[in-house]
């Protein structure tokens, strides 16, 4: 029997080695960037995250029509988050040590988003939040950074429109009340506004929080009210928000100034609802229909997310997260572009030092994650009449009244009931 | 703050509009829970099925809420007892009703929510209606409608029921299997269908509630898990078998409740009306007019 040279054999084994390698490499190289993610579907927060997610869908179906990333098609993974802290750590180790996800992004929302920090600093991910107010401020991670546009000190960015206004209207106002659900984002506000106030000089003369969930505000108005004051600021998740505002018509309270952090009436769901109640009222916002804004793509993003927002069942409008989930994506899909890869620590410190053209204009971040400049502005509710949600599409309805820059009117003051 | 005259007895209607709410949402669970041992953590999902319906019929037809109730009261009430059927069928015959019971509710709950979640989405919803806005304004007192119509319909109900378990034969049934099922057997009514007919009666309830829910706030899917711990609390402290503990211990918590979050700080307002629970059955374990 001739004998087989070992030659002979590599000669024979070689190629088979090689065939069957050359498919798993063929799919190695085709796997799916995979973006991981708890988001709330379910809950309080829900409006904001089904809003966030189809954003995000929207934009993986643009990202994949394309190609996908450094040749490979991008891919979601994602779990609700039900709006409750208590689920997002083990959503998101989940997420890194089954699901193997590439990158991780947080949920909607501050409350979260902190509750995640812990997972994300133990494994060292790359960690993009979205509309989580200062959460950065406590653990100073190098990898966290935020889509909200509220610049480098945010905690203390949220209050200063209201202040500023507040402080330039004549009379000067004298006292403010203060109030906020139990839950972090509205304490983190509120915690900058007691900071602010020491410049500003108005005297607290109401400065309580309640459980988030409060069904009647009327004796929370009721005390407030009792306490006269010249400002009422409060911060707000949506159910709150319009508890507050029908209690406050209930009540028959009057003030200078009335909102600040009323988290929701950026929501088509909320503007339809209370309608003509918002008059007067001011309310923070990113974006909104006034010809003094402008960001160049924006409007198309709105015209291909309205087409999906109504039969998702999701906020029609689309003006409040939607630009800036997709801003995210856009971020994100520049970065690993340039970087090459989905390395946290090179696709950080890209995020560092780059600036980024999104829909909502550029975007360069500070040192602490949060954007360099603030791009919050102050909203006042004008000449809202019947409670059809097509007449917030147009200008004049929302009226920018801080910062000067992109002021589109004046403001309004008092705040008054509408007496029924 | 000043502890005026007209805050005072503002505070304490508040608390009394919020009462008769709260008696609404828990007298489906004094029958369940209180009188057939039922521990129906589902109860806050058919209130949201009953405030999602009112929301429908509201927005499609712009029927009243409050007539919407009284149209799907019988429907709820059959469903109850198609739920009751099945409870009874998986678990009570086989006394397995205790663990295995309670997981089987908490899997309606999320088998409602989620079912309401696909069909209405996550948005808040709300309802229209001539009293929801208005004020009924005395001088420095003011209620709110919003508030005034819930605590009408919620006492209204809670007589009604009453009224039913006392002076009908099928009301005395229900009374008679909370007390002693065998005995009931022994007089010739079947236990097993009388309690299908409470638990009935109790998700017709536990609709109603709903409809004066999305009444006095927006809602969605979720937000009837709010109230698990609330309703079962006032259960207890009205002393469990009693309609009358239940509306006495509605009372007792909506006006706690208005007095800390006027006087105290709102968020206090969950610990004390929870601290008096505690204070109570320390005093008297079997609640307000327990037995």
């Amino acid at each position: 029997m001739r004998r087989i040279s070992r030659r002979q054999s590599m000669a024979m084994i070689g190629p088979a080695i090689v065939s069957a390698t050359v498919p798993a490499l063929a799919q190695s190289a085709a796997a799916p960037i995979k973006i991981g993610f708890g988001m709330a579907l379910t809950g309080g927060l829900a409006g904001g995250g089904k809003a966030a997610l189809l954003t995000y869908q929207i934009w993986q179906e643009e990202v994949n029509a394309r190609g996908g990333i450094l040749g490979r098609k991008v891919e979601l993974v994602y779990y609700d988050d039900q709006s409750s802290p208590a689920t997002v750590p083990g959503i998101y180790s989940k997420l890194l040590d089954v699901d193997k996800v590439d990158l991780i992004v947080s949920g909607y929302a501050t409350v979260p988003t902190a509750a995640a920090m812990p997972v994300v600093m133990q494994r060292k991910k790359l960690f993009v939040s979205l509309f989580a107010l200062a959460v950065n401020e406590q653990f100073n991670y190098p990898r966290y950074f935020q889509m909200q546009a509220n610049g480098p000190d945010a905690k203390h960015e949220f209050s200063r429109g209201f202040l500023e206004v507040a402080a330039s209207l004549d009379p000067k106002p004298q006292t403010i009340a203060l109030a906020g659900t139990d839950a972090e984002f509205p304490h983190i506000a509120l915690e900058g506004t007691r900071d602010n106030l020491k410049k500003y000089g108005f005297k607290i003369v109401y400065d309580k929080t309640y459980p988030p969930s409060t069904i009647d505000f009327i004796p929370i108005m009721r005390a407030i009210k009792a306490s006269n004051p010249d400002l009422i600021l409060i911060c707000s998740y949506p159910p709150d928000s319009s508890g507050m505002i029908r209690a406050a018509h209930e009540v028959g309270v009057t003030a200078r100034l009335f909102g600040g952090g009323l988290v929701g009436l950026q929501f088509a769901a909320l503007k339809a609802q209370l309608g003509p109640l918002l008059n007067n009222i001011v309310c923070f916002d990113y974006y909104v229909p006034e010809p003094t804004l402008k960001f160049p793509k924006i409007e198309e993003f709105l015209v291909r997310y309205r087409a999906k927002a109504v039969a998702a069942g999701v906020d029609p409008l689309g003006l409040y997260i939607p630009p800036y989930a997709f801003a995210e994506m856009q971020v994100l899909e520049q970065a690993i572009t340039a970087v090459g890869s989905t390395d946290d620590d090179k696709l950080a410190q890209h995020l560092h030092k780059t600036t980024f053209k999104t829909v909502v204009g550029d975007i360069k971040f500070a040192d602490n994650g949060e954007w360099a400049e603030s791009g919050m502005m102050l909203v006042q509710y004008q000449n809202i009449a019947g409670n059809d949600v097509e007449q917030f599409k147009q200008a004049g309805k929302q009226v920018i009244v801080y910062p000067k820059q992109f002021a589109s009117g004046a403001i309004k003051s008092p705040f008054d009931t509408v007496k029924r | 703050m000043d502890i005026t005259w007209d805050l005072f007895v503002n505070a304490l209607l508040s608390g009394l509009l919020l009462g008769g709410f709260y008696a609404a949402t828990a007298v489906g669970i004094t029958i369940a829970f209180g009188m057939l041992d039922i521990a129906n953590i589902a109860h806050p999902a058919f209130m949201m099925l009953g405030a999602f319906l009112a929301y429908y019929f509201n927005t499609w037809l712009g029927v009243d809420p409050l007539i919407v109730t009284l149209v799907v009261m019988p429907f709820a009430f059959l469903l109850g007892r198609c739920v009751y059927k099945l409870y009874y069928q998986a678990f009570e015959r086989r006394s397995d009703e205790s663990l295995q019971g309670l997981a089987f509710f908490f899997g309606v709950l999320f088998i409602v929510e989620v079912g309401l979640l696909l069909v209405f989405g996550v948005d808040y919803r709300f309802v229209t209606a001539p009293y929801i806005g208005p004020s009924i304004g005395m001088g420095p007192i003011s209620v709110p409608m919003r508030m005034v119509v819930p605590l009408l319909v919620g006492v209204g109900l809670v007589i009604s029921v009453q009224v039913f378990l006392s002076r009908t034969f099928m009301g005395r049934a229900i009374l008679a299997v909370a007390q002693d099922r065998e005995a009931l057997r022994l007089v010739g009514v079947d236990p097993i269908w009388i309690k299908e007919i409470a638990f009935g009666i109790a998700l017709a309830t536990a609709v109603a509630a709903g409809a004066l829910l999305i009444i006095i706030q927006p809602v969605e899917p979720s937000v009837g898990r709010d109230f698990i711990g609330r309703v079962f609390a006032i259960c207890v402290l009205g002393g469990m078998t009693s309609l009358g503990g239940t509306v006495l211990a509605s009372a007792i918590v909506g006006v706690a409740e208005s007095f800390t979050s006027t006087f105290a700080g709102p968020s206090w307002a969950p610990a004390v009306s929870f601290g008096l629970l505690i204070i109570t059955l320390a005093i008297r374990p079997s609640g307000i007019f327990g037995r």
